[in-house]
């Protein structure tokens, strides 16, 4: 089983029913995308793959052979991705382990809409935190779209 | 380490290696209710430290974890202040359990752990003189160097200014202040503050937003293998027999053995291991926890609300003062077992080698992992070696160490390093739970409506029954009517509140916030109660009861005031609001709630007010009053786990649900100036808000919400 996860390529020899998620954490090595519910109902474990969000949790490796999966670790070398600069000026993260999930989320839907309404960030973002950090979750997917239109990317 | 150096002496130049600056402190911790005070003198044993680095980093190990609540920056900023340093040489490490620390004080109550919203009350003046201390010392050592007086020096941003504005960096300083005496009573600043009270960024969210911080489940010891433990499904049982044969069939799987706890599937990865659980036959012996359920236990205990309890608090004599009332009012308020539901699901790695063992834990109780190992190895305590992580979530449930005893006793077998990794139902099927509790109110008003008498009784499980017995006096664990007893602020003259201490025979813990979790929703709804029983303004009403209570009534008229209390609002809304004083603060919230023709109840908006004293860090207190709200309003409108012949019926965030964005309200936050010492923030923000968002579905159905969760309103 060959993936290709953040421009790099991996063979793996494991069973082709491995969620993505246990693959990139324990045989990848790539720990930035977690584990949250096993059952795709959480999204801590969102990536993208083939340019879609997908829970990896729920997503076997067999789907994933061929496409280029982006995890966490890839959305931008350096920490500066609109989103993630967004993420620390409104100081988001509480515990933190969301928050890889909540950023991939959160660039699939600007990747879709550059400048969400309320209402398209609550439709796209439905990962848990326990932490209770929405509000500023919204607030700074607010201000990346902002960064974004000044011509940001 | 000198024997015999008095407790006073609470500074020490721990070690001088490499250039570099260190001082030992010893943090205290607060002891808790009921517990024996500390040992007045032992030797000096610091629980922190300083290290200041030749290249001028500035690294502040502190002794408690990072679970999100924000002490990896409230605490450096504190020390940070009087150093005068240069925030952006500033770094944070955790401290591992420390064995002098641990024999320091009585054993039993020298603890090491993160809770009750007490790091930065129970850590301030320290971390200020350790700082304030540093400063002094790199000053003596710039005059030294200068052959100038101390006095013509100043600390500035990381460096020391002397005459004629010359400057030398901390870093160049260190190798020289080490071998100067340490100031024990150095003096702190009284103004200038650049840190104390500021915005300062949190350490921390770099690491948090490019998936480099470590949690406990992302720990990689060479030789490690991953483990996942099947326990009995029903709370007490044990496995009788099972056939390993088609699970270590498996690819990837490598063991599969009885422990304690359950059986364990140990494998290459999370994976195999789950796929090994899947083909597992386990036949259990579910022990008599089989006949428990949720009803059961509610008839139980509304039984025992009948007949008197053990008297937490009795003020003049309620009970003739209801006879004699001309009116009384009566209610009864359950609430259910909750779960944490920490992000991060429950795990532990451990190595257990013949003379020691290493333990790599999210964890909120280092000295109680010790106190485990030790008892499952036969090790001194001290030979438990503690590396805390950050927590994915801590709410209370990383104090046990459930997790800890499966790696621990997996690894002892096995012999090699073992993380185990629960799943999400094993997390929510075998948590320590908020205990289930049963409030039974009544109130005496006299003829002009005034309440004259209120009688409080509260059933519940005990937590401090297992966790520190001696903690439970006179029939009274203190844990379980916290809220209803001293800290309820109403001015009645009659006023008494009694106790059944229930055992549920379901395991129950520390949740956030504790007793006031339910007792402040019981108090604050039922007082509301009386006020629609008597025609009162919610908020008039209480003024009127908060006449000896000024911190109290500052909160609730500013989160009024700023919540618009007096204008109605529009949009078929409602509001409620409640207050409540827990760990040293004071928060009153304002709820803004719709109810729809099918009783669906939508939050839209919460106010809150905040008087939790001085303040490190507003930004912190701000985002601890928006988590302590969510959480606390999953557990309102959604949070129920119930018990079915001994089980646990809930299993996952579908069955056992949360607030997501779609249904979290816009929080506004507003903190009260204050000058008093500092309280707690971690859990305040979460007692009243159930209370609030209740009390606006009252007033918009008109129909008391009597049981918590929520879910659906029927007017």
């Amino acid at each position: 089983m060959r993936l290709r996860v953040n421009g790099s390529e991996h063979t793996l020899d494991i069973d082709a029913s491995t969620p993505l998620l246990w693959a990139l954490r324990d045989n990848i090595g790539l720990c930035g995308t977690k584990f949250g519910c096993g059952v795709g109902l959480c999204g801590a474990c969102s990536v993208m793959l083939g340019g879609q969000l997908v829970r990896s949790c729920v997503t076997p490796i067999s789907a994933a052979e061929g496409r280029d999966v982006v995890t966490i670790e890839g959305l931008s070398p350096d920490s500066s991705h609109p989103l993630q600069k967004a993420w620390v000026a409104e100081e988001v993260p509480q515990c933190g382990y969301c928050q890889s999930g909540q950023l991939m989320a959160a660039s699939a839907l600007l990747a879709q809409h550059p400048d969400p309404t309320d209402e398209q960030i609550d439709a796209a973002m439905t990962n848990v935190c326990r932490c209770g950090t929405y509000q500023r979750v919204r607030t700074a997917i607010h201000r990346a779209a902002r960064a974004g239109k000044g011509g940001g990317r | 380490m000198q024997p015999g150096l008095g407790r006073r002496d609470f500074l020490k130049v721990a070690a001088a290696t490499g250039g570099a600056l260190v001082l030992g402190f010893y943090l205290p911790e607060r002891p808790l209710r009921g517990a024996p005070p500390p040992a007045k003198s032992g030797p000096f044993a610091p629980n922190a430290w300083l290290r200041i680095a030749s290249d001028g980093t500035v690294t502040i190990v502190i002794h408690k974890c990072e679970m999100g609540q924000g002490v990896a920056t409230s605490l450096p900023q504190l020390l940070a202040e009087d150093l005068e340093a240069d925030w952006s040489k500033v770094r944070v490490e955790f401290a591992p359990a420390d064995k002098a620390y641990y024999t320091w004080l009585n054993p039993q109550f020298g603890m090491q752990f993160t809770g009750g919203s007490m790091s930065v009350r129970g850590s301030w003046d320290m971390l200020r003189s350790a700082g304030a201390a540093a400063r002094e010392m790199l000053i003596a050592a710039a005059a030294q160097k200068w052959q100038v007086k101390p006095s013509e020096c100043h600390a500035e941003n990381g460096e020391v200014v002397g005459p004629g504005g010359k400057k030398l960096g901390y870093g160049a300083l260190a190798a020289a202040a080490a071998q100067l005496p340490v100031p024990q009573k150095p003096p702190l600043k009284q103004k200038d503050f650049r840190f104390i009270g500021k915005r300062m960024p949190r350490l921390d969210t770099p690491a948090k937003v490019n998936g480099s911080a470590i949690f406990g489940i992302d720990v990689k010891v060479p030789g490690m293998r991953v483990a996942r433990v099947v326990r009995c499904p029903v709370f007490g049982g044990k496995a009788v027999r099972f056939d390993a044969g088609p699970a270590k069939a498996v690819k990837g799987v490598h063991d599969v053995i009885a422990i304690s706890s359950g059986v364990a599937v140990v494998a290459d990865g999370y994976w195999p291991a789950t796929m090994g659980i899947r083909a597992l036959n386990i036949q259990w012996d579910e022990g008599k926890g089989a006949a428990i359920s949720s009803e059961t236990i509610s008839k139980h205990f509304h039984a025992l609300s009948e007949q008197p309890g053990a008297v937490a608090r009795s003020d003049g004599d309620a009970e003739a003062a209801l006879k004699s009332a001309a009116r009384v009012i009566e209610a009864v308020y359950e609430v259910p077992f909750l779960a944490h539901a920490t992000m991060e699901p429950q795990n532990c790695t451990a190595h257990v080698r013949k003379d020691g063992v290493e333990v790599w834990a999210p964890t909120q109780g280092q000295t109680f992992i010790q106190q485990a190992g030790a008892a499952i190895t036969k090790l001194p305590p001290e030979k438990i070696k503690v590396h805390t992580t950050y927590l994915g979530g801590g709410f209370g449930r990383r104090v046990e160490t459930d997790v800890v005893a499966d790696a621990i006793e997996i690894s002892a077998k096995l012999g090699v390093p073992i993380k185990v990794i629960w799943s999400r139902e094993d997390d929510i099927q075998h948590d320590f739970y908020r205990p289930t509790s049963l409030s039974r109110l009544r109130a005496g008003l006299d003829k002009s409506g005034r309440i004259v008498a209120w009688s409080h009784r509260i059933v519940s499980p005990s937590i401090m029954s297992r966790v520190f017995p001696m903690m439970v006096q006179k029939g009274i664990d203190h844990s379980s009517v916290e809220g209803a007893t001293e800290e309820l602020p109403y001015d009645i003259p009659n006023l008494q509140v009694d106790y059944h201490l229930a055992d549920a025979g379901i395991p129950v813990g520390f949740w956030r916030s504790v007793g006031h979790s339910q007792n402040a929703y019981a108090t604050e709804c039922f007082l509301d109660e009386v006020a629609a029983a008597t025609r009162q303004d919610p908020l008039a009403l209480r003024r009127k009861l908060l006449g000896k209570a000024p911190r109290h009534k500052a909160v609730l008229e500013l989160a009024a005031a700023k919540a618009g209390w007096r204008t109605p609002p529009k949009g078929g809304r409602k509001r409620g609001l409640a207050v409540a004083e827990s760990f040293g603060s004071y928060v009153a919230e304002v709820a803004e709630v719709s109810v729809d023709k099918a009783g669906g109840v939508k939050v839209h908006r919460v106010v809150c007010a905040i008087d939790c004293g001085k303040i490190v860090n507003p930004d912190t207190v701000e985002a601890q009053m928006q988590s302590g709200i969510i959480y606390g309003l999953s557990a309102a409108l959604y949070g129920e786990i119930t018990i079915d012949k001994g089980r646990v019926r809930e299993s996952n965030f579908d069955s056992y649900p949360m607030v997501r964005m779609v249904d979290s309200p816009a929080i506004e936050v507003h903190i009260v100036p204050s000058t008093e010492g500092p309280g707690g923030v971690g859990e305040p923000g979460t007692p009243p808000i159930a209370p609030a968002v209740c009390n606006a579905i009252r007033a918009a159905v008109g129909k008391p919400i009597r049981r918590l969760p929520i879910r659906t309103v029927h007017a």
